[in-house]
């Protein structure tokens, strides 16, 4: 089991960096191409989670992600520490103001997209576990 | 890529181009964008998002609050939208029946000259 691991700040910014090198993982784990977009979204959408839930209880602490190749299977783990019973993402209105008819918006849209969702209390926060199909030789990266 | 925003008027309609992604980072200036518009008086928005290459929940978002601050002056807030990876997250959270979505500008244009 080939394990990459990435703690990243709180910032909306590096949203995007977890992104990027999640869809890189998967690719090399052999995740189907028509698979990346699924893939990216959702780890898009549990990092945004993490990262809100952060900005607003623990800024300073960072959130940490597991990108795994388990046995034909491309696992990724978001964890958060937040100290909060709120799992749903705060989605924002035109004014700012979080949306309370959004909330579970974010998650709704990861399980929609992930193969296979857990969410789960984390040692301090929430752990968002998802997987989808790979190749067990990464060969779907260069068919 | 980052975000790039641009807007002009035809007519009744605004039409606002974006690029780039849309996302926790970038979402924001979307969102002023839309108020700033909203505040100016141009209640029928277009949001053109061919060049879109990233779409997530916290977008949608502004484009939902974007569709209800409209809404309270009788506006519209419509999509161009034929990007099937970009369809696919209105698709799973039930927002293409909240927006019109349409294949170009110009049939957005049309229909919104149909419905004055």
């Amino acid at each position: 089991m080939a394990t990459v691991e990435l703690t990243f700040s709180a910032l909306p910014a590096h949203v995007r960096t977890a992104r990027l090198v999640a869809t890189a993982i998967a690719r090399r784990t052999g995740v189907a191409e028509e698979i990346l977009d699924e893939v990216r979204l959702a780890v898009g959408e549990a990092c945004s989670r993490a990262v809100e839930a952060h900005r607003l209880h623990c800024p300073d602490e960072p959130v940490r992600i597991e990108l795994r190749d388990d046995e034909g299977r491309f696992e990724v783990t978001v964890t958060d520490v937040a100290p909060s019973d709120d799992v749903t993402p705060r989605v924002l209105a035109a004014n700012g103001n979080p949306m309370p008819e959004m909330a579970g918006l974010g998650l709704a849209v990861i399980a929609g997209l992930a193969d296979d969702v857990e969410v789960l209390p984390g040692p301090k926060g929430m752990c968002i576990r998802m997987s989808w199909p790979a190749s067990s030789n990464g060969a779907a990266a260069t068919a | 890529m980052d975000l790039k925003l641009d807007h002009h008027s035809e007519d009744n309609l605004t039409i606002v181009d974006v690029e780039g992604e849309i996302d926790v980072y970038t979402a924001p200036r979307l969102r002023e964008l839309l108020i700033d518009l909203v505040n100016k008086g141009n209640f029928h928005l277009l949001v053109n998002m061919e060049k879109v290459d990233f779409l997530d929940s916290t977008g949608l978002g502004v484009l939902v609050g974007g569709l209800k601050r409209v809404r309270a002056h009788d506006g519209s807030l419509e999509l161009v939208c034929t990007q099937e990876r970009i369809l696919k997250i209105f698709r799973i959270t039930g927002l293409t029946k909240v927006f019109g979505i349409y294949s170009s500008v110009d049939e957005a244009k049309e229909m919104h000259g149909r419905d004055k």
